[in-house]
Order: C-alpha cells, then sequence, then structure tokens
C-alpha cells in the first residue's frame, strides 16, 4: 500500500490595518465603526498612561511589581470588542488590562492588586471575571470550566482567556484545549504571543512554527493574526465569539504582538534584547497606528491627541489616588477570608494575632501564665 | 433502612444530591458508563446523562482546573482523582487556586467543589494506588480535608462536602470500600465538617486515628484486658480537627496514642501530639505516642501488611503508655 496522507491543514493570517496604513476593504468594512474606533484608540491611550504611571509608582517605591501592557494594548481592546460585559466572561493572565477595563473593572482595581491588596481582586459582581493570574498557563483551565458552566445552563454567553507564547508550553494549557474542545465549551483562548517570556525567547520556547498549530492537536478552528491591528483581531475574534455563542465549541486565536516593555519593573530587557529588535516593534506599536487610521479618515488631529493624552493623564491620576486613598486592610481579613467561616483555630490566632500562647489560652485548662502580659 | 457499604453509601450521597441539585456534576477518569474503577459512581450516567456525568480526558490536573471553573461559575462539581496518588498533577490547581481563590479575591470568587479520593493501602495495588497523603493538604490553608471510615458517616459527610462554600478533599479509605455494612438511612442526613465521633468511651487512655486503621484499633482495643478502659475517637475531619474532643478526652485520660497511616514525620499525628502537649500539659500522664506508617516509601503490595498499622502494634503502644 503506499503511504497516504493523514492529516493535512494550514492557518490562515489575517491583517487588516498594517503598519503602513494600508486598510483591506474587503475584510475590514463595517467591522469596527469609527466611534468604536475613537473609543478604542482612546481606551489604548489611557491604558499607556497608566502603564507609564504605574512605572513611576513603583521606581518611587509606591507600588510593587508590576508588568507594563505596553504594545499589546490592540490585543486586548479589538478582543474585548467582541464580548458583551456583564454577560461574557474573561480569565485574565495580567497584560490585558484594557480588556478588563472594557468588561467593567474599576480602573483602579488593577493598580491595588499590584499595590500589594488583594481587594484589587474583589471582582464586582456584576463583572464576570477572575482575578489575575500570576501562576503562568494554569487559569485557561478555569475558563473551560466556566464556559461548561454556561454550556449547561443553556446561555450563549461566551468565555475568553488571555495568555502569552511562554504560556503554551505549560501542561495545563494543553490540558485546557483538550478539555474545552472534548466537551465543546463556549471559550475562546487567546494567545497574546509577544516573543518573549521574560527573557527566553519564542525561538527557545517552542519549535512550532505557529503558536496557533497548537490548537490543530484538539481540533480546534486556530487562526493567527496581526495582534497590533485592532480590525484583524476584532474580526477573528467575531468569528471565534460566533461560533462559541452557536454551540460550536472553542476557538483558538494567536496575535502576534510585542512586549515593549520589560517583563516586569523587576526586569530589565536590555540584558537579554537586542534593542535593534524593539525599535523595529516601536514602528507597530498599535497606538501609533491607530492614531493613523484616525487620521487618515479624518476624524482625528494632532489637537485632539493632546486633548487626549491630558484627558488621560487625569484620568489615570484620578484612578491612582483612588488606589492610593484606599486604606491599608485590616488584619482580620487574613483570616475571614480563608473560608466562609473559619474555624476554630484560625478564630483563635486571629484574636490573640498569636500562634503562642502559654497560659493566655482558657483551653488550656490548668495552665497559668508564668508573665505578666508579655 | 438499607445496610450498605461504603461505596454504596456514598453513591446514595451523589444521587441523592445530584436529584436535589441540578448545580451537582461529577466529572473524572471513567466516572460515565463504568461507573468508576471502584464503581462509586455506578447508575448515575444512566440516571443524570451526559451533561452531568461526565468522562474527561486523563488529565488529573485537567480535571481539578476545570472543576475549579465550573465551581467559579456556579456549578457544584464533584471531581474524582482515581487513585490519592494521582492527585501530584493536580497539587498545583488544589493548593494554588481550589485553596486561595476565595482569599485571593476576598470572596468575590469562591470554589465550592468536593475532590473525591479514594486514598490508603491494603488492597494488593500497584505502585501510587496505596498512599496516605491528607496531612499535604492539611497543612495547605484554604482547602477542607475529611475523611470518613464508616457507610453512615460517608454518606453525612459527603452531603455536608457538596453543600460546603469552600473547597473539600474526601477522602474514600479505599481498604474499607466493601469490607463492611451497616445501617445507613434513605433520608437526607448531614454531619458537620469538623466533629470526630467518639467510637468508645474510656477512662485510661486515648486512642485517635481516622481512616482505614480504625479498624485496627478496634481490634486492639478488643485485645486489650477487661479492666482496661479506653476511648477511641475517629477524627473523621483532618482539617480542621476536632481539638475541643480529644483534648476534653485526654483531659479525662492522660494518656493519648495516635494512629494513623501516613508516614510518621509531619503526619497529622505530629500536629495532634504538638496541641495535645500545649492544651492537656498537666493531665499527661504519659508522653504522647504514635502508631503510624514508617517514613519509608509505602512498599509494593508482597510487604504492605509489614507496613500497615496493625492491631499489635497498637496494642503495644496502649501497653507502653498505659505502663508508664
Amino acid at each position: 500500500m503506499p503511504k497516504q496522507t493523514a492529516y493535512t491543514a494550514t492557518i490562515e493570517y489575517v491583517s487588516i490595518l498594517d503598519e503602513k496604513g494600508n486598510f483591506d476593504d474587503k475584510l475590514g468594512k463595517g467591522l469596527i465603526t469609527d466611534e468604536q474606533a475613537l473609543d478604542l484608540y482612546e481606551r489604548m491611550t489611557v491604558c499607556r498612561q497608566l502603564d507609564e504611571f504605574a512605572f513611576k509608582l513603583q521606581r518611587s517605591g509606591r507600588m510593587g511589581t508590576y508588568p507594563q501592557n505596553k504594545g499589546q494594548e490592540a490585543a486586548a481592546v479589538g478582543t474585548a470588542l467582541a464580548l458583551r460585559p456583564g454577560q461574557d466572561w474573561v480569565v485574565p493572565s495580567y497584560r490585558e488590562n484594557a480588556a478588563l477595563f472594557m468588561m467593567g473593572l474599576p480602573m483602579h482595581y488593577v493598580l491595588l492588586y499590584w499595590m500589594g491588596d488583594e481587594r484589587g481582586s474583589q471582582i464586582p459582581e456584576n463583572v464576570k471575571m477572575t482575578p489575575l493570574s500570576v501562576p503562568i498557563g494554569t487559569h485557561m483551565l478555569h475558563a473551560s470550566g466556566i464556559a461548561y458552566a454556561e454550556k449547561v445552563r443553556k446561555t450563549d454567553n461566551v468565555v475568553a482567556t488571555y495568555f502569552g507564547d511562554g504560556a503554551t508550553s505549560e501542561g495545563d494549557f494543553h490540558e485546557a484545549m483538550n478539555f474545552a474542545s472534548t466537551m465543546k465549551t463556549p471559550t475562546i483562548f487567546i494567545n497574546q504571543n509577544n516573543s518573549w517570556a521574560i527573557s527566553v525567547p519564542r525561538s527557545k520556547q517552542m519549535n512550532s512554527e505557529t503558536v496557533a498549530q497548537k490548537a490543530l492537536a484538539y481540533g480546534m478552528p486556530t487562526v493567527r493574526c496581526d495582534g497590533n491591528d485592532i480590525f484583524a483581531v476584532k474580526y477573528v475574534m467575531d468569528e471565534a465569539v460566533k461560533r462559541a455563542r452557536a454551540g460550536e465549541g472553542p476557538s483558538f486565536i494567536e496575535c502576534i504582538t510585542y512586549r515593549l516593555g520589560d517583563h516586569t519593573t523587576a526586569d530589565d530587557a536590555r540584558r537579554y534584547r537586542d534593542p535593534k529588535e524593539v525599535e523595529a516593534w516601536l514602528n507597530r506599536d498599535p497606538l501609533i497606528r491607530t492614531r493613523k487610521y484616525l487620521e487618515a479618515r479624518k476624524i482625528w488631529d494632532a489637537d485632539k491627541d493632546e486633548q487626549l493624552q491630558e484627558r488621560a493623564k487625569t484620568i489615570v491620576k484620578e484612578v491612582v489616588a483612588t488606589a492610593e486613598g484606599i486604606e491599608k486592610p485590616e488584619v482580620d481579613s487574613i483570616f475571614n477570608a480563608m473560608y466562609a467561616e473559619p474555624h476554630a483555630e484560625l478564630v483563635r490566632q486571629r484574636d490573640t494575632m498569636r500562634t503562642s500562647s502559654l497560659g493566655k489560652d482558657p483551653s488550656q485548662t490548668g495552665l497559668k501564665s508564668t508573665t505578666q502580659n508579655v | 433502612m438499607a445496610t450498605l457499604n461504603l461505596v454504596q453509601a456514598i453513591n446514595l450521597a451523589l444521587k441523592q444530591e445530584m436529584q436535589k441539585d441540578d448545580r451537582v456534576i461529577i466529572l473524572g477518569e471513567d466516572v460515565g458508563p463504568n461507573g468508576g474503577v471502584f464503581r462509586v459512581t455506578e447508575d448515575l450516567h444512566a440516571e443524570f446523562g451526559d451533561d452531568r456525568v461526565i468522562d474527561t480526558p486523563l488529565a488529573e490536573s485537567g480535571i481539578i482546573g476545570t472543576a475549579i471553573g465550573m465551581a467559579m461559575n456556579g456549578l457544584r462539581p464533584i471531581p474524582e482523582i482515581q487513585f490519592e496518588g494521582f492527585l501530584g498533577p493536580a497539587y498545583d490547581q488544589i493548593v494554588n487556586h481550589a485553596a486561595r481563590s476565595r482569599s485571593r479575591s476576598r470572596g468575590a470568587v469562591t470554589v465550592p467543589l468536593t475532590i473525591r479520593v479514594p486514598v490508603g493501602g491494603g488492597i494488593h495495588a500497584p505502585e501510587l494506588h496505596s498512599d496516605s497523603p491528607e496531612a499535604i493538604y492539611a497543612h495547605s490553608p484554604g482547602i477542607k480535608v475529611v475523611m470518613p471510615t464508616t457507610p453512615y458517616d460517608a454518606k453525612g459527610l459527603l452531603i455536608s462536602a457538596i453543600r460546603d462554600p469552600d473547597p473539600v478533599i474526601f477522602f474514600e479509605p479505599k481498604r474499607v470500600y466493601r469490607s463492611f455494612r451497616e445501617e445507613v438511612p434513605e433520608d437526607e442526613y448531614m454531619i458537620p465538617i469538623g466533629e470526630a465521633k467518639v467510637i468508645s468511651e474510656g477512662d485510661d487512655l486515648t486512642v485517635v486515628t481516622w481512616g482505614a486503621s480504625l479498624f485496627q484499633c478496634i481490634e486492639a482495643l478488643d485485645n486489650a484486658p477487661d479492666d482496661v478502659s479506653i476511648e477511641l475517637i475517629d477524627l473523621r475531619t483532618i482539617d480542621p480537627f476536632d481539638m475541643d474532643t480529644i483534648a476534653a478526652s485526654v483531659e479525662k485520660t492522660g494518656r493519648c496514642v495516635i494512629v494513623h497511616e501516613a508516614a510518621m514525620t509531619c503526619g497529622l499525628g505530629a500536629e495532634i501530639s504538638a496541641r495535645v502537649q500545649e492544651r492537656c500539659f498537666l493531665h499527661l500522664e504519659a508522653p504522647v505516642q504514635r502508631v503510624t506508617g514508617f517514613d519509608t516509601l509505602m512498599p509494593y503490595y508482597k510487604l504492605e501488611n509489614e507496613y500497615l498499622v496493625n492491631a499489635k502494634r497498637v496494642g503495644t503502644a496502649i501497653q507502653e503508655t498505659l505502663a508508664y
């Protein structure tokens, strides 16, 4: 018997608004209205300003480690534009702030979180999202389970989960893809391929030509797009959302983007990255590209941009003031948050703020304190 | 009233909770038409269908991570991990997500799930089918750990676990699965998490145990001289464990032997022993003793009976502690 082809596949790459300003009318027509484009540009600008402020806050000791989103804003807003806040879910990593804000998360929550306060993850009830997730590549499984719950309740809500290229090396990534696929859940896997996992480039991270092809192993519709192009991102997300809402199961989206900043404020990317590479990507900055598009549409100009920058700064200053104005949490909260009801030993530790309590604890029958109020 | 074994009692609790609450969903390897490798979920797939009794891919982290997502979004999932030795791949999801979610989100995102896991040795099983890892999870704040031993307790504790707003690991001593039957009410009842049970009252010495070792303790008590009065406590909940019941008993008896199947060092017996000396110091007539698995790996089954706690070892500890 001659050998036969067991399997072939092709993966599409979608680009609509390229870095030179060329716009594909065929794919892009009616995709994002002028009003929406202005809104997304404003949101990306505010997010960029938040990054700048956050960086300064960290450097001046007013905030802990912070991961800048700089350069990846289009992937966040382009995907979130296809979602319905309050109904659809977002299961984030930590480099898609703009998407979270579009889903309704108050901006100061993110700062509060990175300021070391759990209340930054106390997601308001009407916001359908899980907290930022520090352990890489583990949260996508939750997106499979959350989506399954929507499926059995027979809603048409979908669940979008974000993760980087490094996360696709984790076993849980593959398990999440496999579970979503076999359980046919309305999950959308959004890979922000920014080329770097801290200092490890994608070439060392994997030998697969694309990240998108990893979805082929799970029989999942998959596509790669220009992640710095809000139109391309919206286009592929619309298709994925449509399938998910129709009960056709999960989809995979690879957004080609770039981390313009360091991994976090604790990192210095100059140690491992060629400045020429960064420079090339600066020319593909999603904010610049979107602004040029708006200018070409004659709905934007330098004056408006200047006003926006000022407005963004004001917004961010207010957000910072809100976050910094929140008083340090009560220490009781670390005990009270452990369970719906703290158990007896936790209550004892909470009420005494001690674990040793020789002679102080009434349950130590017969033991008398040997000291006066140590 | 029906006379049921442990498997049947757990099956009954699962079935009744699923009938009562359509948020309750079972997922795991082979839990569907096959009814689970120990048949604990037998007939549930036929009654509740594919949507609520899910045969998952073979991936423990995937099972628990997916169940966490379900729980975050309003379901009451009951994932089954086939053997305790395979909890390892799911450890990250259990400890870093299930156990942390409530605290991480200050109550906004909670994970009410019940992880069912057969536990312990004594069934001539291959490697990693006979371990006792309960202390690992007791040391992880945010997750409750229970280990009922009798069919009656299993039904009542399982219902409590399923309805608990926080994650619970529900260990099922597999050696006991079909070893004995007792009357289990058809009607619904709950046994609170965190309450030990005094199996028999006594004045001279307290034995604290849980899981399958309970039966070796009962045998040791049966073999003890008639004039010795021993109080036997089945802990039932590993975390948070019922220190009040233990302390009340040791204050009465002044002597304490702790028996568990897991290895000794950093086992739960160490914690109980420490708390007994903190709370009952002036009542103690003898050092607290531990009769446990050895600090070795659980051997393959040719030697498992040498590893497992037996009535003779428990009896020796009781005798020595009484004689001190």
